[in-house]
């Protein structure tokens, strides 16, 4: 059982708010979600090999040439807030 | 109770590409803020990274220089945190299938050579810039995704000058392989140290500190050997060490801890979904190591080998690529046997002129060919060695041949008998005393004769054959 502690945790990682419905509703999912999930424990894996993606390829890469980048005014288009070329975000340290 | 310091380094090396680890922005440092972005780098949902063939190839080659296994399966990982200055919310690192993995460095210090292992070489990108104003802070994305390099060294440096040594010693590596520009100051090369101090003998590892924000390898000596007075004043009076992340402020020559920003770190890495993983085939590897460069160490050999170098000597000339060129072209050219001579000039005369322009040896304006004649003239004694090191200076600021500046600077040493006997009769003839105990056995008295007519001659008498002369005519007669 996933505690509440640990969901509150994650929650705090991903900075999402919670209230208290919230958090009991989402814990109980999540509960429901691992549970299932950990049916996979009951299989033998020992001859899976592991895997770090769904796609069988490999080696994707791509030549050393420069695109055309955004212009700063195109880039800075949507930001909620800029000053000059720069973006623009609360200030993070004292 | 004596403690033993334990170091390990982290460098972050930017990797000279043209582009982006991941995307086909320019990479132009000093450039209009935020004109080298594209909706990959600026993480916009929908958008799909591509590393950049030439980082992949300049990640190997460098981790091979460190002679460090290149593993043959290896994918990139998401390290998730929250800062202004990474679009996405995580940066694209490496965690458990990193592109290489123990290899080492020898590095001389002390007298003595020391292998300091390296742990892992692995592939990462680079943050944006922050600027910090009164009430907000901006952003710069234009570094942001510059490929990056981290190596990660074993904590086998045991002192701040052996670290010092060790980045020294990384750099010219990596100078040799044209694949950064290797700059502290300018950002280009990062340096992240651990240091914890244990008793004397101990196996188990002290609590250890994390320093950040070092501008120079000098910085990194001084932070590190800031924190061993530190950490022995702590564990001397018996306080508890916590571990923590402290910033250098090299201002105030000390270390501040640093409030940490949320409880423990929690990056909850996974393999980027965006990527697809690298088999790194075996061939591949073969052709880059026959492409490797000739590295300072096997260089050194040569020299000593090929030239007769004291290893002292080429040790100076091998620091860097160029300078190295530049030294074996002087040497190859001087027609003499004993390169020795040539190597003299190198490290003595040239390199105390580039020192005092702040230039390198190759930067020198010399002309190679102006310098064997300079070195001729020393060698077939025309003039004094003394004088041969004005010509050079004026020679690099004029661009003159030596020949002109010697007749300028009226230098030619008198070697010509008939011209110096006329002063030595003179200075027999004023100096009986010294005469006659020269002639009583004091050698010292020679000397002195020979400078008289040095004097009289304006320093211009070849003081070897002028001391010839003397002893013969005073035994002759």
């Amino acid at each position: 059982m996933i505690d509440k502690e640990t969901v509150e945790y994650v929650a705090h990682l991903a900075r999402i708010e919670l209230q208290p419905e919230e958090l009991e509703k989402l814990s109980r999912q999540l509960h429901d979600i691992l549970g299932f999930i950990d049916k996979l424990s009951v299989l033998d894996v020992g001859l899976v090999k592991p895997t770090s993606h769904i796609l069988p390829i490999s080696n994707v890469l791509r030549e050393d040439e420069p695109h055309i980048c955004l212009t700063p005014d195109k880039a800075l288009e949507n930001a909620p807030g800029k000053n000059g070329n720069f973006f623009s975000v609360p200030k993070i340290i004292e | 109770m004596k403690y033993q310091t334990v170091i390990g380094l982290e460098v972050h090396l930017q990797l000279n590409t043209k582009t982006k680890a991941f995307c086909g922005c320019a990479i132009d440092f000093g450039k209009t803020p935020n004109s080298g972005v594209c909706p990959v780098c600026l993480g916009f949902p929908g958008t799909l990274p591509v590393y950049n063939k030439e980082a992949l190839n300049s990640a190997i080659k460098l981790a091979l220089a460190f002679s460090c296994e290149i593993q043959e399966h290896t994918k990139f990982d998401r390290k998730n945190y929250f800062y202004p200055d990474l679009p996405k919310n995580y940066q694209i690192s490496q965690f458990d299938l990193p592109l290489s993995r123990n290899g080492y460095l020898d590095i001389a210090s002390g007298g003595k050579t020391k292998r300091i292992g390296i742990t892992r070489v692995h592939l990462e990108e680079d943050a944006g810039k922050l600027i910090h104003e009164t009430s907000s802070s901006l952003v710069d994305f234009n570094r942001t995704g510059v490929p990056l390099l981290e190596i990660v060294s074993e904590p086998d440096l045991s002192s701040p000058q052996e670290a010092f040594d060790y980045l020294t010693s990384l750099k010219n590596i990596i100078g040799y392989l044209d694949v950064s520009d290797c700059d502290m100051e300018k950002g280009s090369l990062r340096c992240d140290a651990n240091i914890s101090l244990r008793p004397e003998g101990a196996k188990e590892l002290g609590v250890k500190t994390e320093l950040k924000n070092m501008n120079s390898f000098k910085g990194v000596k001084d932070a590190l050997a800031f924190e061993v007075s530190r950490q022995t004043e702590l564990l001397e009076a018996g306080q508890p060490m916590t571990q923590e992340t402290r910033l250098w402020d090299a201002e105030k020559s000390e270390t501040v801890s640093m409030r940490s920003k949320e409880g423990a770190k929690d990056y909850r890495y996974f393999p980027d979904p965006d990527l697809t993983v690298f088999i790194i085939d075996r061939e591949m590897v073969s052709r880059i190591k026959t492409q490797l460069p000739e590295l300072p160490r096997e260089k050194m050999q040569r020299f000593m080998r090929d030239y007769g170098l004291s290893e002292y000597d080429a040790k100076i000339l091998v620091n860097s690529k160029k300078d190295a060129q530049f030294a074996e072209d002087c040497i190859q050219k001087y027609p003499e046997k004993d390169k020795k001579i040539m190597v003299n000039w190198l490290i003595g005369p040239l390199l105390s002129e580039a020192n005092a322009r702040k230039l390198n040896l190759y930067e020198l304006n010399i002309d190679k060919e102006e310098l064997i004649n300079l070195i001729g003239f020393v060698e077939n004694q025309s003039i004094s060695h003394l004088s041969a090191k004005l010509v050079l200076t004026q020679m690099i600021d004029s661009q003159k041949p030596a020949v002109l500046l010697i007749k300028e600077n009226n230098m030619l040493q008198i070697s010509d008998t008939t011209a110096l006997e006329e002063i030595i009769a003179g200075v027999i003839l004023e100096n009986e005393k010294s005469v006659s105990s020269f002639k009583a056995g004091k050698t010292n008295a020679l000397m002195f004769l020979v400078g008289q007519v040095m004097k009289k001659s304006a320093g211009k008498a070849n003081p070897k054959v002028v001391g010839e002369l003397i002893k013969r005519r005073l035994t002759d007669a």
